[in-house]
């Protein structure tokens, strides 16, 4: 095989290959041409909704999908512009952003680290995306953050609560609107006092993971502040589906009160089963047992069903809000879809409206640009109230509800009661709070 | 050339020129136009082709040769990905100490699993390899959180010692990974009238890492050893009665393939410094067993073009929503245009998995040799067109 012909057309073959290769690196444009990643440089303009559509999350990530396909027409223009009129900032006006009509690509995130990565990869290297946002999980939401981080797009983030985002996993290229563990604490703890008093033995069941350790962490570190003891703390496995058996030691453990550090199917699960057990009709230490879900949403008391009646937790916004922007929302979400919008769809939403005016005021798609102009920005008329974007940690600070299962509930969504909206004030924290230290939120990158 | 015969070379010569010329190949539409939706040419796709590609060609090295159905190889691969990231926490962000420590830890790790494993074969084997793999996963998901993140997966900070490289870059980033100062990352882009072609240094970092790993295949698909390992497939208890062991060749052949699928996880954490641990999970290890299946088991090429079609189908079918379906039926009437999409939508863009099983079971029922075996039938049925006899056949090893 080693035998060399040389003939006149291989000569001619080899010569116009070299040649070809010797013009490249003058037809090659290379991407720092760009003052930064995925410059829109026509008349439009690509955000990233990457949420989950298959996995545990699916529903979520429906409704997520829904809020952004609604932001997206209210940025152009259609439909009756939801939250625009109320929110604070009026330099959104109905024609895209800074002029360019918006559009979008889809991706799903699988609620799997690797999958969501992959799926905003391609947003950004093929779709040309310049902001990338969603999630329903946090190990997603900080996973794809540490990719837009390099690189170099804004990651909005979607439905996350595990204190890491904008805890030890915060990153200078990434902005959280969702409320966290550490607010959930917080917010239930005063409210629980009252309701249950300040001698309470509390007995946790955490699912195995990050958002369950940081879960348990605030809620057990605001309940113990207030005089309430914590008799154990114990992990289930995020794939449990049947939690008798982790149901059974609470009662002979002496504990009065179960705290229930579980989210979607897993709380739906836990919760079910701890009432079958017949926990709540239960007597110990002379008061009656109760149940804690430090974090509700709307799809999963929807799965519990009757269960969650009476039950305590928080939730970062809840549609029968009756301020102005609550209101418009609904409204418009409702007329397009026909239900009320759940708290992620809100978030979702919000998160979307946040960008673009950024983006607006700070008159460039930049990343930097736009960090700048998120960082310190107190806004109003998003269905949370006054709220502010950190500088420090790029976290929302804003009133976190209090909600109870619905006695009486009138319609498949009319499941929570709002008990109490705890002031922003109360949740606050300084950003070198023990739950959310070591790490740094580093530089903005505006990459290429 | 290459101590090859004739057609192993040709064959590694084809699969050399496509995965050269891929970042042309996979864009066949411009890029404006409607069609763009189906182009994979973009760095992260191609990278993730020759990856699991690496990953399929080392499994097949197994289950190929062998027979033994591994259903746990997704753990080597996780195990090189954390290797591979710690090496970029502690050491530098170059790419080559973290490659080298990844695969010579998936070694370890599959020398260990397999000794145990080996122990059985048939679905003993699978259940066994299974077991360990859902128990690296549960300790890495959880138990392990320190080592390996748990949940959020294993994350570079800015704080990382790095000893031979720097902790943060002069903007006060994290640096990212490279080869002696190329970036993994850096791309060049080529605009051609409508069309535009990204050429990556990490995807021709990957894809010369695969040719590696293709030629290495070749050689052992033909060598003595290769033919034992065929043996150890045909009939092993045939094998043992000869007075042969044939342990020492099974689990030489476990380890190698752990050693690829390491050397997979090394790369992947290269071109994307993160190692989640859902990379271990089962579902991750049955995929590669769909990928070497559908391709065509006991092939050299089919794992690799098994590799490309599913991760075709994740990346682009997937994308595809219900928007995009109206804007491609636009033109015709309202209820129609609703019923073709209603109708198309559970079979793509979430639906992806639904398509891709369809797909598997057609492969499977009418095409046992895989994608391989049906690019036999075309060739043949257009060498023969209008002779009678067929000369279609398989080449699996056996």
């Amino acid at each position: 095989m080693s035998k060399t012909d040389v003939t006149r057309r291989g000569m001619l073959k080899t010569g116009a290959v070299a040649g070809a290769g010797l013009a490249v690196p003058t037809i090659f444009t290379a991407q720092s041409a760009h003052a930064f990643t995925n410059e829109p440089t026509g008349g439009t303009v690509t955000l990233g909704f990457n949420v989950p559509q298959t996995g545990p999350y699916a529903d979520e990530g429906a409704d997520e999908l829904r809020a952004y396909q609604l932001a997206v027409e209210h940025l152009n223009g259609g439909g009756d512009g939801g939250m625009m009129p109320t929110f604070s900032s009026k330099e959104l006006q109905g024609n895209g952003i800074l002029g360019k009509k918006v559009e979008y690509v889809t991706g799903d995130t699988q609620t799997k680290s690797d999958a969501a990565r992959a799926s905003a990869k391609s947003m950004i290297e093929k779709d040309g995306a310049i902001m990338i946002t969603g999630g329903s999980s946090s190990g997603v939401a900080v996973a794809v953050q540490a990719l837009c981080q390099e690189a170099g797009v804004i990651f909005m983030a979607g439905l996350t609560h595990s204190n890491d985002t904008t805890g030890k996993d915060k990153r200078a290229n990434g902005f959280r609107h969702f409320f966290n563990s550490y607010m959930s604490g917080a917010a239930l703890a005063p409210v629980l006092a009252n309701a249950y008093g300040t001698d309470r033995k509390a007995y946790h069941l955490t699912a195995d993971y990050n958002w369950g350790y940081t879960t348990e962490e605030a809620v057990k570190s605001s309940t113990e502040a207030m005089g309430w003891e914590t008799v154990a703390a114990v992990k289930t496995p995020l794939t449990q589906t049947d939690f008798s058996s982790y149901i059974a030691p609470v009662l002979q453990s002496g504990a009065d009160t179960l705290v229930l550090n579980h989210y979607g199917g897993n709380m739906v699960n836990s919760l079910t089963n701890a009432v079958q057990f017949g926990l709540r009709d239960k007597q110990v230490n002379g008061k009656d047992f109760q149940i804690i879900v430090p974090l509700y949403s709307r799809l999963m008391a929807k799965g519990a069903g009757a269960n969650v009646k009476g039950i305590f937790g928080s939730t970062n916004w809840h549609w029968s809000l009756q301020d102005e922007g609550s209101k418009a929302f609904v409204r418009s979400f409702g007329t397009k879809y026909g239900f009320p919008p759940s708290q992620a769809a809100h978030t979702c939403y919000v998160q979307t409206l946040l960008y673009a005016d950024a983006v607006q005021r700070a008159g460039s798609f930049a990343p930097c640009a736009v960090a700048e102009a998120l960082e310190g920005f107190e806004f109003d008329g998003l269905g949370n109230g006054k709220t502010l974007y950190r500088a420090d940690d790029h976290q929302c600070f804003k009133d976190v509800l209090v909600v109870k299962g619905k006695e009486n509930p009138t319609s498949e969504f009319d499941l929570l009661e709002i008990v109490e909206v705890t002031p922003a004030d109360q949740v606050t924290y300084a950003p070198d709070h023990p739950q959310f230290s070591g790490g740094a939120l580093g530089t903005c990158n505006n990459g290429a | 050339m290459f101590k090859l015969e004739k057609t192993d070379l040709s064959l590694l010569v084809i699969v050399a020129v496509l995965t050269m010329f891929a970042p042309f190949i996979l864009n066949p539409f411009p890029a404006d136009s409607a069609m763009a939706q189906f182009n994979a040419g973009y760095p992260d796709l191609m990278q993730r082709f020759v990856i699991f590609g690496v990953f399929a060609i080392g499994f097949n090295i197994l289950f190929g040769l062998t027979g033994y159905l591994s259903f746990g190889h997704a753990a080597f691969l996780g195990v090189g990905s954390y290797a591979a990231v710690w090496m970029f926490k502690l050491l530098s962000m170059n790419v080559v100490p973290a490659i080298i420590l990844s695969v010579i830890v998936a070694g370890l790790f599959s020398l260990v699993i397999g000794f145990v494993s080996l122990r059985r074969s048939g679905i003993y084997f699978s259940i066994l390899t299974l077991a360990f793999a859902q128990m690296m996963f549960a300790l890495a998901y959880s138990v392990l959180t320190p080592i390996t993140g748990g949940e959020t997966g294993l994350q570079l900070a800015l704080d990382d010692p790095r000893i031979l490289g720097v902790s943060q870059t002069a903007g006060g980033n994290i640096p990212v990974p490279s080869i002696f100062g190329l970036e993994m990352r850096s791309s060049a882009e080529l605009a051609l009238g409508a069309w535009s072609f990204t050429f990556n240094v990490g995807y021709y970092f990957c894809a010369l890492i695969m040719l590696v790993s293709f030629y290495v295949a070749i050689r052992i698909f033909r060598s003595p050893f290769g033919m034992m390992l065929r043996a150890v497939k045909s009939n092993q208890q045939r094998m043992n009665y000869t007075g042969l062991n044939s342990k020492p060749y099974t689990l030489a052949a476990f380890v190698i393939s752990g050693m690829y699928a390491g050397l997979a996880g090394g790369l992947m954490a290269s071109m994307d410094p993160l190692a989640g641990a859902e990379r271990m999970q089962w579902t991750a290890s049955g995929e590669v067993v769909l990928m070497t299946i559908l391709g065509g088991v006991g092939t050299l090429i089919g794992p690799v073009l098994g590799a490309g079609f599913i991760k075709y189908f994740e990346n682009i079918f997937s994308k595809i929503n219900s928007t995009i379906l109206h804007e491609w039926f636009a033109f015709l009437p309202d209820g129609l245009e609703d019923l073709l999409v209603n109708v198309l939508y559970p079979f793509i863009g979430k639906g992806w998995h639904l398509t891709l099983g369809i797909l598997f079971m057609l492969v499977v029922i009418y095409l046992p040799g895989g994608l391989v075996e049906g690019g036999q039938r075309v060739n043949g049925w257009f060498r023969n067109r209008g002779a009678k006899k067929s000369t279609t056949k398989t080449t699996p090893a056996e």
